[in-house]
């Protein structure tokens, strides 16, 4: 075997595709991962890890604002350094970003440095990226391979998604921002309008409002973060707008006029009624589209559908020996979603034996507004348009004595199981740390428990993850503390 | 760490096997690719190749046990610089292997002796009557419980075999894993008084050899092949309304038309001709061009959709030692004879010697039984699903007939057409033996 023959090759390091290449070379196939621009993709460099980073300082904020009801005392006034705080949460990102780079050196991933290009099956050149950078950028690692062509048996597409831009409305960097801008503002504006609110628009509101911008937010459907139960994103709704935001729903920016500094924004609301909205800002978050361009796709005639590859349960696409997952490979856009969908079908590839297909209905969804979101399976009303005989369960973070002790008794957590089976179909929530109480219910339908499992189960106090089992036992009539 | 080596499926369909051979004895070095066993499945017998290189260390399962669930540990594998007293620790990690119940205390117990004998008792997977745990998840046990189940009987795919809500379902779907009557008795709750009332089922082993005296007769366990044909056809007759439509085809134009063929063949250098035609090759391509000419007739029922084939895939009943296989001819209605013909000698050769791959004989879209070599005049099939129509062929044999209102001798053979009456109905079927009966009788039409 040559040194650019491989086993795998996979084009796209971000979190599905550099967990791939790690799983892939633990099984002992000679792995190469491709990156363009960052290894660790998006989601290391400007989604889910930075942006935490800048949540973290508004929640900072949000408690500091918060400190005479905790009997505490600030003399002065709490103020945001922009530079700071953009500055902290690039560092977090390049600390991830190296560790991507350590964790390839240490399997022996071979790093190939350049944008891909399939040119025939099993065979992909290396050349320039086609992409301006987004700056600033953290070095190029040292030691990767360079331009040149490649083969491999298997070759994994991993080349993630980018913004999707709006016709009219289209992101210029300059006044209408995407996540990119957002994430690393070089002043506070005083005024923002967020278009979308699924979880990127509604994270950047939150974090944008706690940094005491006047924020309004803008969305086409009828509920906040829409994929959540209706009744969860109303309590988050409710919760947001007593923090000050604006929330307009069932509003569609109909065109946005530019000023030298500022932008209008025309809202047409369900009445039919326009409203000029006036602000330094506006933030384009309505969802992301798969990158399938100049990847030679085309040529190979690999089978794709609204801007993503289709792909079966195991990520295998029309064309043998190639492969596609993570967000390129369709929604729901997540990152754990694609190393799970990375795992699968490189362990698929090996040859595994019980390797299962995606089972998409498992995935959780977390949001980390204040207060956040967390979700795992059926809402409640797609429990009813399915047909389900269901028994929902509901407790409140004002009857948990954890949740009261932390000055946060403002949540949900709603649980819906099967009535028949007693299946849990879905489990919701809104409330402080939700997000890291989500997995105890996939850990739970995963394993196919039952009601009865969870009601046995001991949860310890005091915790927030008390409120799970009294919402178990809410759903059968025995709840212990409402 | 020792590699746990667990029973493969051969099939997508496959739920358990016979260990029918050890092909390594424990202390024989393997390497990945290497022949390791033979299993033999519902139809046929497949070999199985080690994945990982190493020495047996240890054989769970002795060659010639029964009904080895998928999944369960057959053998550990240690790699280089292991002994075997490293087993004890895959032994226990793979307790947790389900289907692997019966082998995995054993191999506690031997671990600390070097390198016992295989004593290990294997037998098939447990169930709860055996006191056994079967590893199945909460909603599996509720759902198995709702639906009369009995979780002994289902295979499970999850982590190491764990039945798995999945595993219900296929289960229900397929109509298997009833709980039997008699362990419904001995369930503590009345487990079996299921909403849908257990399939009807015969006689009890016991019930049968009381009726006999005491060393009359031998008992020889049924091997998969057998298990297969009593299951699937107990199924067919239980579930699929069979009607049946004869007629009797003349058939001397059509031997005739064999003969010219066949003495047209080309030779190779060794005088073997190319081809060499039979009645029943060219029934199979009479057959497929009757479905392709009446396609309502070529479908398969599901409860929910009528499944509609594009091609005629012809089952071909072959029978051998201990039973019989269907290996299918594909796209019938698109070979010419002699193709239909060479493919017909190899799957035949191999079905006799359990060889074929299970792709050869799942599926299919009809059938065709000939038991006209053996004299039969006529019989009547039971439909093998997901068929809908399996052509009995009876002998072709001189009988006085009717031409011109004056009695004349023909070669004459009956063929009666068995249908799933769900999809294939009476008129239906007639249309589809009518067209039959002009390929057989008008043989030049099978050749355009």
């Amino acid at each position: 075997m040559t040194d650019t023959a491989y086993d795998v090759i996979i084009i796209g390091s971000g979190p599905g595709g550099y967990v791939t290449a790690i799983r892939s070379a633990q099984l002992g196939l000679k792995t190469a991962i491709v990156e363009r621009e960052h290894l660790g993709g998006i989601c290391l460099n400007w989604g889910c890890i930075p942006t935490k980073a800048l949540l973290r300082s508004a929640e900072m904020m949000d408690h500091a604002n918060h400190a005479k009801y905790y009997g505490l005392k600030l003399e002065g006034k709490m103020t945001a350094d922009v530079k700071d705080v953009v500055a902290r949460s690039r560092g977090v990102s390049a600390r991830l970003n190296g560790g991507v780079g350590f964790l390839m050196k240490k399997n022996k991933v071979d790093v190939i440095w350049g944008e891909a290009k399939l040119t025939k099956p099993g065979q992909i050149v290396v050349g320039k990226s086609t992409k301006p950078a987004v700056e600033p950028q953290h070095p190029v690692p040292k030691g990767v391979k360079g331009e040149g062509t490649y083969t491999a048996k298997h070759i994994i597409l991993a080349t993630g998604a980018r913004p999707r831009a709006l016709p009219g409305i289209e992101p210029d960097g300059k006044l209408i921002w995407t996540y990119f801008e957002a994430m690393k503002p070089d002043f506070m504006p005083k005024s923002l309008v967020v278009m979308g609110s699924g979880a990127i628009g509604i994270e950047f509101a939150s974090f944008y409002r706690s940094m005491g911008v006047d924020v309004t937010v803008v969305e086409v459907m009828a509920n906040v973060m829409p994929v959540e139960d209706a009744e969860i994103s109303g309590i988050a709704r409710k919760a947001l707008e007593k923090r000050g935001m604006k929330i307009l729903t069932e509003a569609k920016v109909t065109k946005v006029e530019k000023g030298a500094n500022s932008i209008t924004a025309h809202v047409e609301t369900k009445d039919g009624k326009t409203q000029a909205i006036t602000a330094d800002r506006l933030i384009s978050a309505v969802g992301v589209v798969g990158n399938i361009e100049n990847l030679g796709l085309e040529a190979l005639g690999v089978k794709t559908d609204r801007g993503c590859v289709v792909i079966d349960g195991y990520g295998k696409t029309n064309v043998p020996g190639l492969y596609a997952i993570g967000d390129v490979a369709g929604p729901p856009m997540l990152a754990h979603k694609a190393e799970h969908e990375g795992v699968i079908c490189i362990e698929k590839i090996a040859g595994l034996p019980n390797v299962h297909p995606m089972d998409k209905g498992k995935i959780p969804g977390c949001t980390y507004c204040n207060p956040q979101v967390a979700s795992v399976g059926l809402t409640e009303a797609k429990a009813k348009e399915q047909g389900r005989d269901i028994r929902v369960g509901r407790f409140s973070f004002g009857a948990n004595g954890k949740a009261i002790a932390l000055g946060e008794d403002n949540g949900l957590i709603k649980t819906i199981f099967d009535k028949k089976t007693g299946e849990l179909l879905g489990a919701h929530m809104v409330g402080t740390e939700v997000t890291e109480l989500i997995q105890g219910f996939v850990v739970a339908m995963n394993l196919e428990t039952t009601e009865e499992d969870l009601m046995h189960t001991i949860f310890p106090h005091p915790t927030l993850s008390e409120m799970m089992k009294e919402s178990v036992l809410d759903a059968y009539g025995r709840a212990l503390n409402a | 760490m020792p590699i746990n080596i667990t029973m493969p499926a051969l099939s997508p369909t496959m739920e358990e096997g016979k260990l029918a051979k050890w092909l390594v004895k424990e202390g024989d070095k393997v390497s990945s690719g290497d022949v390791i066993a033979e299993i033999e499945t519902d139809k046929a017998t497949m070999e199985v190749e080690a994945v990982d290189e190493g020495t047996v260390g240890k054989i769970l399962v002795p060659e010639g046990t029964d009904a080895v669930k998928v999944n369960a540990l057959i053998a550990v594998l240690l790699e280089d610089g292991e002994d075997a007293s490293s087993i004890s620790a895959g032994g226990a990690a793979s307790a947790a292997a389900p289907a692997a119940v019966a082998p995995a205390p054993a191999v506690a117990e031997a671990a600390p002796a070097a390198a016992p004998a295989p004593s290990a008792p294997a037998g098939p997977a447990p169930t709860a009557a055996d006191g056994n745990r079967i590893f199945s998840s909460p909603l599996a046990r509720r759902l198995a419980k709702l639906n009369g189940l009995d979780l002994g009987q289902i295979a499970g795919t999850g982590p190491h075999g764990r039945i798995v809500k999945k595993d219900i379902e296929s289960a229900l779907e397929k109509g298997v894993g009833k709980a039997a009557p008699a362990a419904a008795a001995a369930a503590p709750a009345p487990a079996a008084a299921a909403p849908k009332a257990a399939a009807p089922t015969g006689m009890s082993s016991d019930q049968v050899l009381k009726l006999f005296e005491d060393g009359s007769y031998d008992l020889v366990p049924h091997d998969g092949m057998r298990k297969t044909i009593a299951k699937r056809l107990t199924e067919s007759k239980q579930t699929i309304p069979h009607f049946y439509v004869s007629v009797d085809c003349e058939l001397d134009a059509l031997l005739a038309l064999r003969a010219q063929l066949n003495s047209a063949a080309p030779t190779d250098k060794d005088g073997k001709p190319a081809y060499k035609l039979s009645v029943n090759d060219m029934t199979i391509k009479a057959l497929s061009l009757a479905l392709r000419d009446v396609p309502d007739a070529n479908v398969s029922w599901t409860d929910d959709n009528m499944v509609k084939h594009k091609h005629a895939d012809v089952g071909v009943a072959v029978s051998i030692p201990g039973g019989l296989i269907t290996p299918i001819i594909r796209k019938a209605e698109m070979k010419p004879l002699s193709v239909i013909s060479n493919e017909m000698k190899d799957l035949g050769k191999r079905a006799k010697e359990r060889k074929l791959k299970p792709e050869e004989y799942q599926g299919g879209t009809t059938a065709v039984s000939n038991m006209g070599m053996m004299g039969v005049k006529d019989f009547s099939a039971v439909v093998n699903p997901p068929h809908a129509t399996i052509l009995a062929v009876g002998a072709g044999e001189q009988r006085p007939v009717v031409k011109d209102g004056a009695l004349a001798i023909a070669t004459v053979m009956t063929v009666t057409l068995s249908t799933d009456h769900r999809c294939v109905d009476g008129a239906l079927g007639a249309e589809l033996l009518a067209a039959f009966k002009g390929y057989i009788q008008n043989p030049m039409s099978m050749l355009v």
